[in-house]
């Protein structure tokens, strides 16, 4: 290896790439920090509280930020093209200018499913439908008048998760807990208002989750339902109709509300296929790159030189990101120790 | 002898004894059916189940747990439109699977 600091590109500047260049960054490299968005953070950074413990996403982003403050970072920047090199690899960045660099780590993440794409839950069709983003946008600036003052409210998981016929087989991870989230959220806001959820299965599997599960219940009397809602309506009103089946009573339910809330799942981000491919990276069949192995190495990928981060290998939690970001700067620390 | 009381047949499912020959025939032509996760779709779209207890769901669940009488019954009420095919996030071929199902006698032969 030549004797300078070697550079790694880091492909987005969500929670994964800051945390990630911090860390690389601390180990004595030289990370670049490629976005595309005119800010960094994310996803994250249109969200406006977390779970579990209602802290506020704008904490995280800015501490993330600070800490990947002397790094090198283009926003509002696209990729035009990626190549191999011998030992390294060549970006041409969409403002003209050529990177080089020695490793490439992919913080692309993810996108949110689409959720017009569900025709039948009426998304871009009836007013009061609206998604898992717009609620957050609303906590954030109280400024969508559909939010104001429902009576009744509904959250539909797995909107876009689990769905062959929405292309994606995965389960977003995060969804059920969101809409636990933003039930005990609405329920603090509007204290009259009867929130339902419908699920098809509630995983609620990390940290603190059970608890979070256990207060929608008994602290805020948040009604779950077991089945998935197969159609939407809009009553003569505005309001929306929503049918389901009660799965654990075996008979058809049906319920007006005031406002429904689709939790959009994760999906895989099309552009990150499009890197991986320009430079010989495995892409999974549900569009999520392909880790050299889904146990012990999930951020590396069969390419040397070539790292993951975050939700570009499938859907993640925030805890889990982070961990992980840290995790591929020291896996990227050990195979230039390798290679000097 | 009589005590002047007849005891109710248990309503308890008991699986050492319940037959599967017609889930597993039923698997055989329209493999499909394994992949239900019964979020009740199909039958929360259904045209008839309000009606006619008609549900895809159960249909599968009850074949699994040896009610052939409530299949059948479910079955009879079926119009075939098709609607629960169209709302499965499995993409199972509902119709077919019941087509298939009705085609299936008890244990499992093709008598139609």
């Amino acid at each position: 290896m030549v004797n300078r600091t070697p550079v790694i590109a880091v492909i987005g500047a969500g929670i994964a790439g800051l945390e990630a260049a911090r860390q690389l960054k601390d180990l004595g490299y030289k990370p670049v920090l490629i976005e595309k968005a005119p800010v960094v953070g994310g996803h994250v950074a249109e969200w406006n509280r977390l779970f579990p413990d209602l802290s506020p996403a704008a904490d995280l982003v800015q501490s993330l930020s600070k800490g990947a403050g002397s790094v090198k970072t283009y926003t509002d920047t696209e990729i035009a093209s990626m190549g191999r090199l011998k030992d390294g690899y060549s970006l041409i960045l969409g403002n003209g200018e050529t990177l080089l660099c020695d490793a490439v780590l992919f913080a692309t993440g993810f996108h949110l499913f689409d959720a017009s794409k569900k025709e039948e839950y009426g998304y871009g069709i009836y007013d009061r439908v609206i998604t898992n983003r717009d609620l957050e946008q609303w906590f954030n600036n109280r400024h969508d008048p559909r939010v104001a003052n429902p009576k009744a409210v509904g959250f539909v998981h797995c909107v876009g998760s689990r769905d062959v016929k929405a292309g994606n087989t995965q389960c977003s991870k995060v969804c059920c807990i969101t809409a636990i989230k933003q039930a005990i959220e609405i329920k603090e806001e509007f204290p009259e208002a009867e929130v339902y959820c419908f699920y098809m299965d509630l995983r609620l599997f990390g940290k603190k989750y059970e608890d979070f599960y256990i207060k929608a219940q008994r602290d805020y009397g948040i009604h779950f339902i077991r089945g998935r809602v197969s159609e939407v309506g809009e009553a003569i009103d505005g309001r929306v109709v929503v049918k389901a089946e009660d799965t654990l009573n075996g008979k058809p339910i049906k319920v007006t509300l005031d406002l429904l809330v689709l939790m959009a799942g994760i999906v895989c981000n099309p552009d990150a296929q499009h890197y991986a491919r320009e430079i010989g990276v495995a892409v999974d069949e549900d569009g999520f790159l392909r880790s050299r192995d889904n146990v012990s190495s999930i951020v590396e990928s069969s390419r040397p030189g070539v790292f993951y981060a975050g939700a570009c290998t499938g859907a993640k939690t925030i805890p889990e990101t982070l961990a992980e970001a840290r995790s591929a700067a020291l896996t990227i620390h050990q195979y230039f120790n390798k290679r000097k | 002898m009589d005590f002047g009381f007849t005891l109710s047949p248990s309503s308890a499912v008991n699986l050492d004894t319940v037959d599967h020959a017609r889930y597993d025939r039923l698997v055989q032509l329209a493999p499909d059916a394994l992949t239900c996760i019964g979020c009740g779709s199909c039958s929360a779209t259904c045209t008839a189940a309000p009606w006619s207890g008609m549900s895809v769901r159960k249909v599968i669940l009850c074949l699994q747990r040896g009610r052939d009488e409530e299949v059948d019954a479910m079955l009879s009420r079926c119009m075939l439109c098709g609607k629960c095919t169209m709302v499965c996030p499995r993409g199972i071929n509902t119709r077919h699977l019941i087509l298939t199902l009705c085609r299936l006698d008890r244990k499992g032969e093709v008598v139609r």
